[in-house]
């Protein structure tokens, strides 16, 4: 059989055999609604606030500054709507190479009278944080700039951020789905109110996600039912998807040390392999501020999409944000705000790694992709 | 998302390359879209005795270019000209809605070889041509 190698980490993660054998009880066996009063009831609340608990100890929370929700995009439309709606002023600041989750809730926002405006990211996808001095006014609600750029891999200064918000009195929002679980985060020290983490992206299950909300901070609810997650998110709780993202995060900060050892070795090897072995491929995103799963590249004269195909003919898989494969046929917005030329964009890929990346499949990964960007080049009428 | 068929021309083009000097050079499109094509003719007798195509895209791209050159290789001018979006798509089975525009460009790559060819042997170029020509240079977004 044809081998098949998963180089798309960043996208989603397959859960770790070990958080579906702790799922599997609450599928039937402890499947009651955590807000019934019998004892069906009580077990699943119990299991609730038990990794409630484990969310907020990874991060620093306290057990009510947490609630679950779906999913990472559920959290961020919770975080810049519901402070939107509960406080006065019109300004909100968000990071120009934001997720498509939040960049289109603050779109949305625009559209019905706030002022949103985007900070400017430097050529490796990197915020500025005296940007953010500069920008925020005395109307300014919130500021949302996200820990890990899900494209390029770049780490915000989002400390610096996080007191230079806490200073001038404006909420602080940190989407960090790309690095819970693969960086230390701390929401007291880097002065966050609000933050983002999602359970697919660390080898937990799809469909559980939560939002830390610090107390204190004035936030409405988009979801209005039986008043659930401290009348934040209505809605029955998904346990057993809960208790696997709670399962994923122990896992993730235990193993975190050796992990991220392990994995930024392989992205070095992959990046300095490439640069020094392939004509005309550059790195995109920083060189050094990287999460360690992060890998992704430009090649001249071709096209991202071509790469990805021929590349899924040999049983490898990336993913490129290039023109031809989104549905509005135009680049990626993170790479043309780090200032790259249409044609740069489009000849870009991501290759994420992870838990299940094995030195044998970049061993593979680097026999194949050479050839692949010789052969496309061949056709390529920029070839040189 | 895509069809065995264009699968199969995209990892095993046909007549992919440069012809040194051509009879008929048409060049569409532009790196910054994220499509290019260059369509490199070789014509004896108002026949397309050669052709090869050099493209800078994606899968469906790579595959229209090929099924083009494949559609009009030892066709007369005149049979070549006929060719049109439909028979592109209906060689390669099916095309996303997205890309179809893809196989326009193709055609249209072509018509600009054809159209260079009568204009460097001197040849009055037929009107249809002609006007199909003023049209690809005027095109300004990039997948109208």
């Amino acid at each position: 059989m044809k081998q098949k190698i998963y180089f798309d980490y960043a996208a989603t993660t397959p859960i770790d055999p070990r958080v579906v054998k702790a799922m599997e009880p609450f599928f039937n066996k402890k499947f009651g609604n955590a807000s019934s009063l019998h004892c069906f009831g009580n077990d699943t609340k119990k299991v609730l606030e038990k990794n409630r608990k484990i969310i907020a100890d990874a991060i620093n929370a306290k057990e009510d500054e947490i609630i679950f929700t779906s999913s990472a995009t559920e959290s961020n439309n919770i975080a810049l709507k519901g402070v939107a709606f509960a406080n006065k002023g019109k300004h909100i600041l968000i990071s120009s190479v934001e997720h498509d989750c939040v960049l289109n809730s603050a779109k949305w926002l625009k559209g019905r009278g706030y002022d949103v405006e985007f900070l400017p990211v430097d050529q490796y996808g990197m915020v500025d944080p005296k940007e953010v001095e500069k920008k925020i006014r005395k109307d300014t609600i919130l500021v949302s700039v996200m820990h890990v750029n899900n494209e390029v891999g770049t780490i915000e200064p989002i400390k610096e951020i996080g007191s230079i918000c806490r200073k001038n009195n404006v909420y602080f929002h940190t989407d960090a789905a790309q690095s819970f679980g693969k960086l230390q985060i701390d929401v007291v020290s880097m002065n966050i109110d609000l933050l983002t983490v999602s359970s697919q992206k660390i080898y937990g299950p799809k469909g559980a996600a939560a939002l830390f909300i610090r107390d204190g901070v004035k936030i409405e609810p988009l979801l209005h039912g039986g008043g659930q997650e401290m009348n934040m998110r209505s809605s029955t709780e998904n346990i057993p998807a809960i208790v696997g993202f709670g399962k994923a995060t122990e896992l993730c900060l235990k193993e975190m040390k050796e992990e991220n050892k392990r994995l930024s070795k392989l992205r070095d090897r992959i990046i300095k392999t490439l640069l020094k072995e392939v004509k005309d491929c550059y790195l995109n995103g920083h060189p050094k501020e990287r999460v360690s799963n992060n890998v992704n590249v430009r090649f001249s004269f071709i096209e991202g999409e071509s790469i990805l195909f021929m590349l899924d003919s040999f049983g490898i898989a990336i993913s490129t944000a290039s023109a031809c494969s989104s549905p509005k046929l135009e680049p990626s917005h993170v790479l043309s705000a780090m200032g790259l030329k249409h044609e740069e964009a489009h000849g870009s890929i991501r290759i994420s790694l992870g838990r299940m990346t094995k030195d044998k499949d970049v061993d593979y990964l680097l026999s194949v992709l050479p050839n692949v960007v010789e052969k496309l080049r061949l056709i390529s009428p920029h070839k040189k | 998302m895509y069809s065995k068929e264009v699968l199969k021309h995209f990892k095993k083009p046909h007549n992919y390359g440069k012809i040194e000097n051509p009879d008929g050079l048409g060049i569409v499109g532009n790196m910054a879209c994220g499509d290019e094509m260059f369509v490199y003719l070789k014509i004896k007798d108002n026949v397309i005795k050669n052709i090869k195509f050099e493209t800078f895209g994606c899968v469906a791209a790579i595959a229209t270019s090929s099924v083009v050159t494949d559609l009009v290789k030892g066709k007369t001018i005149k049979e070549a000209l006929k060719i049109t979006k439909q028979n592109v798509i209906d060689a390669l089975g099916v095309l996303p809605p997205i890309k179809i525009h893809c196989s326009v460009l193709a055609i249209d790559a072509l018509n600009e070889a054809i159209y260079n060819y009568y204009l460097k042997n001197e040849i009055s170029v037929p009107e249809e041509i002609e006007e199909k020509h003023n049209q690809i240079i005027k095109r300004e977004s990039c997948h109208s």
